[in-house]
């Protein structure tokens, strides 16, 4: 056998070699998965792609509240948008907004809409849930602006 | 200020599978190179070569379509291209040493391939969810006992190259302490969930660094003896080093403290200086290692230094498969695999087999922080490290950065029982990283009111 084709051989073995290894990186550059952090302070950018997402929802009636804001505790700045079957708060991970504040429950309070019109529910927590001064009791409507306090947490349903 | 989202991966099978027939691409080339250059012809055997491995690898492929579709996507090419490389060296070798294809190495280590492939491919099928091994911990840590006391038993045990960790039955040979390996990285793992706060919360704080209690350090001393024992009584370092290595490392992943890697490594400082005291084969390994080449090392050290005139040879960019003299090494095929390559790729192709166990460690790990439970992460982490520290003994032996002592590369490395490990490893590795990468069911909060009660316990 030639010697040309033998170099070309045994330079192609190592350039596929490499070729392979470049492609794994190549793919494991877009294979992001898990959970990823965001910084929150930058408020206007995620918010921004929020309300872009839940404009539908937003354009189905303006008096309706789109949007769950956490305006005192820990977590002041988040913003959530609203899911028509409920949102779930409490410290447990299972929870549409998870709190990180000791003096909530696991499964603390839930809000759901009847209708157009939102609603909390304490479910049963420790330290209860209170909208305004008011502690709630039975599922009771929420209106825009109003705080409902979990803990140490204090929560505004926004449009 | 954070916040957490979650992201769903890829499946990326359609990926795997590209990278599979890139591998087996490679592995062609590889196989062609060597005929031509040894041969001067195109092999007869080509097609039913080329067919039988990537109607393996694709076999392999479907399983994971079918039974786990969010597995790693890497994982699989990277093993199949080790595999692969180790047959087409196994062969030249087998060439070069006048053995017929049939009887040959590279024929055996094809069959222990599929046989690996086929328990590798059970495991996967029958082992749903990973977390059911917890069950096993203390199971795990018996019959990884079990299996590296066996070589010692008189009868069954087989004594070879120095070391007596062989067992033969019935005219097969195979080392246990290969299996025992998977074993104690899952008993490690169990036995770590549960123990891990008293390992790293209690102790007390000297120069900066939180040393455990004395009463918590004796599973680490007892890992220790163990190891010890596996060194004395079957003379077998690289077992030995590998078990406590992988006992310290996963220490340190569960409990997050540098103490136990200190303790670790004083540990081993101490009991290798011991045994470099009393063994008169460690203190041979030790002279090879620091000066194979003064007078009383060439008498000893033959292996180790035609190994490194091997790679010196080889250069850059190797002689090429197939034209390279690699079987001047005694045991060019097992432990010195590496050489071979080193000869006849060069330290570019070297280069890129080390990347790809990297990728491949690098994928365990990445499977350990995408896991939500506790004992996963650390076996995908253990599992991960296994692999890691067996290519760096190995490596770093031959290459003289520690001293030699006698494991197999995974996958490259001619060896039944190290290649059936290595697989049922890789399917453990997939089966829990499609657990990591499945996204999580999205519950619904609809679902959860306070009529219901948390906990509904059935009392007959």
């Amino acid at each position: 056998m030639s010697a040309l084709t033998l170099l070309v051989l045994r330079l192609g073995v190592l350039l596929l070699l490499w070729l392979f290894v470049f492609a794994i990186v190549g793919v494991l550059r877009s294979d992001l998965y898990g959970t990823r952090v965001v910084a929150r302070t930058a408020v206007a950018d995620t918010g921004g792609r929020r309300r872009r997402r839940a404009r539908p929802t937003a354009r189905r009636a303006t008096t309706e509240p789109s949007h769950l804001v956490v305006t005192s505790g820990s977590l002041a700045g988040t913003t959530l948008t609203l899911k028509p079957n409920g949102t779930l708060i409490g410290r447990n991970p299972e929870c549409t907004l998870v709190l990180d504040d000791d003096f909530s429950s696991g499964r603390h309070a839930r809000l759901f809409a009847e209708g157009s019109h939102w609603y909390v529910e304490d479910l049963g927590s420790t330290n209860g849930t209170f909208l305004g001064s008011q502690q709630v009791t039975g599922p009771t409507q929420v209106h825009i602006g109003s705080s409902i306090r979990v803990g140490r947490t204090v929560l505004e349903l926004r449009k | 200020m954070t916040a957490v989202t979650s992201v769903a991966p890829k499946r990326g099978r359609n990926v795997e599978l590209a990278l599979l027939m890139l591998a087996i691409g490679i592995i062609v080339v590889a196989y062609i190179n060597v005929e031509l250059a040894l041969h001067g012809s195109l092999p007869p055997d080509l097609l039913y070569l080329v067919g039988g491995v990537a109607g393996v690898a694709l076999i392999f492929h479907l399983v994971l379509r079918w039974r786990a579709s969010y597995a790693d996507p890497l994982i699989l090419p990277i093993a199949v291209l080790l595999n692969g490389m180790g047959l087409v060296m196994i062969h030249r070798l087998d060439i070069a040493a006048g053995r017929s294809i049939t009887g040959g190495l590279a024929f055996k280590q094809l069959t222990w391939t599929v046989i690996g492939v086929v328990i590798a491919l059970t495991v996967l099928i029958t082992l749903r969810d990973h977390r059911v091994l917890r069950r096993y911990t203390y199971t795990a840590a018996l019959g990884a006992l079990i299996l590296l006391l066996l070589p010692l038993v008189p009868g069954l045990g087989k004594s070879a190259y120095g070391s007596r960790i062989w067992i033969s039955v019935g005219g097969f040979s195979f080392q246990p302490a290969e299996i025992a390996k998977i074993l104690l990285a899952i008993f490690f793992a169990g036995y770590l969930v549960q123990t891990r706060d008293v390992l790293s919360l209690a102790g007390r704080k000297v120069l900066g660094i939180t040393f455990p209690r004395m009463r918590d350090l004796g599973p680490i001393l007892f890992a220790w003896l163990i190891s010890i024992a596996i060194l004395v009584f079957e003379t077998d370092l690289g077992t030995s080093l590998l078990l406590f290595g992988l006992f310290v490392s996963m220490l340190y992943v569960a409990t997050e403290r540098v103490s136990w890697i200190a303790i670790g490594l004083t540990l081993t400082a101490a009991g290798a200086y011991v045994a470099y005291l009393l063994f008169g084969h460690v203190q041979r390994r030790v002279l090879c290692w620091l000066d194979p080449f003064s007078p009383e090392g060439v008498d000893q050290c033959g292996q180790i230094t035609t190994g490194l005139m091997g790679m010196a040879s080889g250069g850059l960019l190797g002689h090429g498969l197939g034209q390279g003299r690699p079987w001047l090494t005694p045991l060019p095929e097992s432990d010195y695999i590496f050489p071979s390559f080193g000869e006849e790729i060069g330290l570019v192709g070297v280069f890129a087999l080390l990347l790809l166990y990297v990728l491949l460690v690098e994928r365990g790990m990445r499977t350990a922080i995408g896991l939500r439970d506790g004992f996963g992460k650390l076996l995908a982490a253990g599992l991960a490290f296994v692999i890691a520290l067996q290519v760096f003994v190995v490596v770093g032996g031959v290459t003289r950065v520690i001293p030699l002592t006698g494991l197999t590369l995974p996958f490259l490395s001619y060896g039944g029982s190290s290649l059936l490990t290595n697989w049922t490893l890789i399917a453990l590795l997939l089966r829990i990283s499609d657990h990591a990468r499945r996204p999580v069911p999205d519950v619904d909060p609809a679902d959860i009111s306070s009529d219901t009660p948390t906990e509904v316990v059935k009392v007959a």
